[in-house]
């Protein structure tokens, strides 16, 4: 009987055949935490090991509030740099112009790689499939203890196939797809579960596309979520690799499926998540004409080059007509954006770019709402009060979608402006 | 009674209730125990008072999904100073789940709670029974049962130690 692509990583690091079921301790090839790390050090210090398990292992990358907006992250980020001098960690991405968005950094700079198994003290941790990681997200206690024992528990879980064929038509993209998805089998759709992508249209997709689908794995409730590491994956992590302990895994053919889905993206169209829950879905004819007040370019969901391309042919010589926040995901994609003359399109737009980091996506600054008023973002949640204030409402949508919505100060097709 | 047994009064909540409803992000600095307790369910209409007038000893009752979104401990932290012994749930995100377990906090996966809130069996203030060990929830006030799913040992042996920090300080004593 075939194996799936968790039972084949988790057995590999077990060091012996697992199932969907079994409980495996393994050791984690990168424990990734960013401004987080600071109350984490404080709960590893309680356990009284003198030293983290592999001071190489860890990465800490700060985005969460970058630079510190308030007295208590400004400590916050003081403690972590204090731990990393401390433990000598190597891997450090402070407030720098060769920091970004965690998620982003981690397959950038070559940590995000096939077959690793990587934890990290963020729910959206799981991106890294689509580098064929197998990669979740996990809490502050448990993460302590994997500094301190280089180990962590998983239950061994079952799979969900979603298998994709077809073409994109104009207008829409892999975070209509994932928003599909999502409305269609709910937040809880994936709970515990492996989230394996298949099929033609993911080997066509790029690795931008594929980290937005793996992104919000976790928002139907998925350990992780994986697309194949194919010719795309090893080209893209050649001479990158942060690690020599990787290796290309992927699900047997006759891999055995608790759930198996099949997606056309010739039958998708532009759409949303309504407020306030990710698989509020609804197509863009339903909402089209609702007013809105900002507009979020950026998160570890869409902010790579790839979407800001995407969204800057959209408000190339126009000017948008609500407040409109562009993040690039990091500083290395801020620095391409540049060079490819998007800054320029999005300034002279009328929008505001920010530094890299998580901006308002869950509500620390740049770009808080008031009550009342309605953003249509990017990012990946949109949790009553998210962006800061519990009488707002937040639509999530691809950066085509968000970059129409612009220009109209009102929920708007991409179709009708490209 | 049993020390198992424990009694209190029931706070319903709906299916999917997301972290930033059990704990919002605006106070993800915070790292006082006692004052997280104070943002209980802040951002949960209707439940707003929940942190200054939940008893130690009252429940958290849910539907599906409880704890969905974001890996914040913060979440479990709260409800765990508000005195409340126990969350009962049709089913508990990941993460929350790890959490709850992870810092010794006792989780109780319920079959048939969520529609049993749907049609109004099991209301706010209802007077509950919950027997830990064997998972059975008898609600006093209008007489309705529902079972709970026992832990497995691996999470029994980490709650029994108060957590897994200190279930891996006391491994750590024994060698």
């Amino acid at each position: 009987m075939g194996m799936t692509f968790a039972e084949k990583v988790l057995g590999k690091a077990a060091g012996y055949a697992v199932k969907a079921g079994d409980v495996v301790t393994v050791e984690p090839h990168f424990c990734m935490s960013h401004d987080n790390a600071a109350p984490i050090a404080k709960t590893f210090r309680k356990i009284g090991v003198p030293k983290v398990w592999k001071p190489d292992h860890l990465v800490f990358i700060l985005d969460h509030a970058i630079p510190a907006p308030t007295d208590e992250h400004a400590v916050n980020h003081k403690e972590i740099r204090e731990f990393v001098e401390e433990q000598g960690i190597p891997h450090f991405y402070d407030v720098t112009s060769k920091g970004g968005v965690c998620h982003q950094k981690m397959c950038e700079e070559g940590f995000a790689l096939p077959g690793l198994i990587i934890i990290g003290s963020d729910s959206h941790t799981c991106t890294y499939g689509a580098y064929g990681a197998f990669s979740t997200g996990i809490g502050r206690s448990e993460m302590a203890a994997a500094w301190a024992t280089g180990k962590i528990w998983f239950r061994v879980p079952e799979s969900l196939k979603i298998t994709v064929k077809g073409k994109f038509n104009k207008g829409v993209s892999a975070k209509d797809l994932i928003l599909k998805i999502i409305g269609d089998i709910k937040a809880d759709g994936a709970d515990y579960m492996s989230v394996e992508f298949h099929g033609p249209a993911i080997s066509e997709m790029t690795l931008a596309e594929r980290m937005t689908l793996c992104n919000m794995g976790i928002e139907m409730g998925a350990k992780n979520a994986v697309c194949p590491p194919d010719q795309k994956v090893l080209d893209a992590i050649r001479g990158i690799e942060k690690t020599n302990e990787w290796e290309a895994i992927w699900a047997d053919e006759d891999a055995v499926y608790a759930k198996e889905l099949t997606y056309d993206l010739g039958e998708l169209v532009p759409c949303v998540a309504k407020p306030h829950t990710v698989d509020n879905y609804a197509p863009i004819e339903e909402v089209k004409g609702t007013k809105i007040h900002q507009a979020f370019l950026g998160s570890c969901t869409n902010a790579r080059i790839e979407d800001l391309r995407l969204a800057a042919d959209i408000l190339k010589g126009k000017e948008v007509a609500v407040r409109t926040i562009v993040i690039p995901a990091s500083w290395r994609v801020y620095r391409q954006a540049l060079d490819e003359g998007l800054l320029e399109i999005f300034l002279d737009a009328g929008c505001v770019i920010t530094n890299p980091g998580c901006g308002p996506c869950m509500g620390n600054h740049e770009g808080i709402l008031a009550p009342g008023e309605a953003c249509i973002s990017t990012a990946n949640r949109n949790f009553k009060g998210r962006m800061g204030n519990k009488d707002s409402f937040i639509y999530l949508a691809s950066p085509m979608t968000v970059a129409a919505s612009a220009l109209k100060g009102e929920i708007a097709d991409p179709r009708e402006v490209l | 009674m049993e020390q198992n047994v424990l009694r209190g009064k029931a706070w319903v909540f709906t299916d999917d209730v997301d972290t930033d409803l059990i704990y919002h992000n605006k106070y993800l600095a915070e790292t006082d125990p006692k004052k997280m307790a104070q943002y209980s369910f802040e951002y949960y209409p209707g439940k707003e008072k929940f942190a200054k007038e939940a008893k130690p000893g009252d429940f958290v009752v849910a539907g599906r999904n409880f704890g969905t979104g974001s890996s914040r401990e913060h979440a479990v932290y709260c409800l765990k100073e508000l005195g409340i012994p126990v969350v009962l749930a049709e089913s508990f995100a990941r993460i929350y789940y790890r959490n709850a377990i992870n810092n010794g906090y006792p989780v109780l996966f319920v079959k048939g709670l969520s529609d049993a809130i749907k049609e109004g069996k099991i209301q706010d203030g209802d007077e509950l029974e919950v027997n830990i060990s064997t998972g059975e929830i008898k609600d006093l006030t209008n007489g309705h049962t529902f079972h709970g799913d026992a832990v497995t040992d691996l999470e029994k042996d980490i709650m029994a130690s108060g957590g897994l920090i200190e279930y891996l300080k006391a491994q750590a004593a024994k060698k």
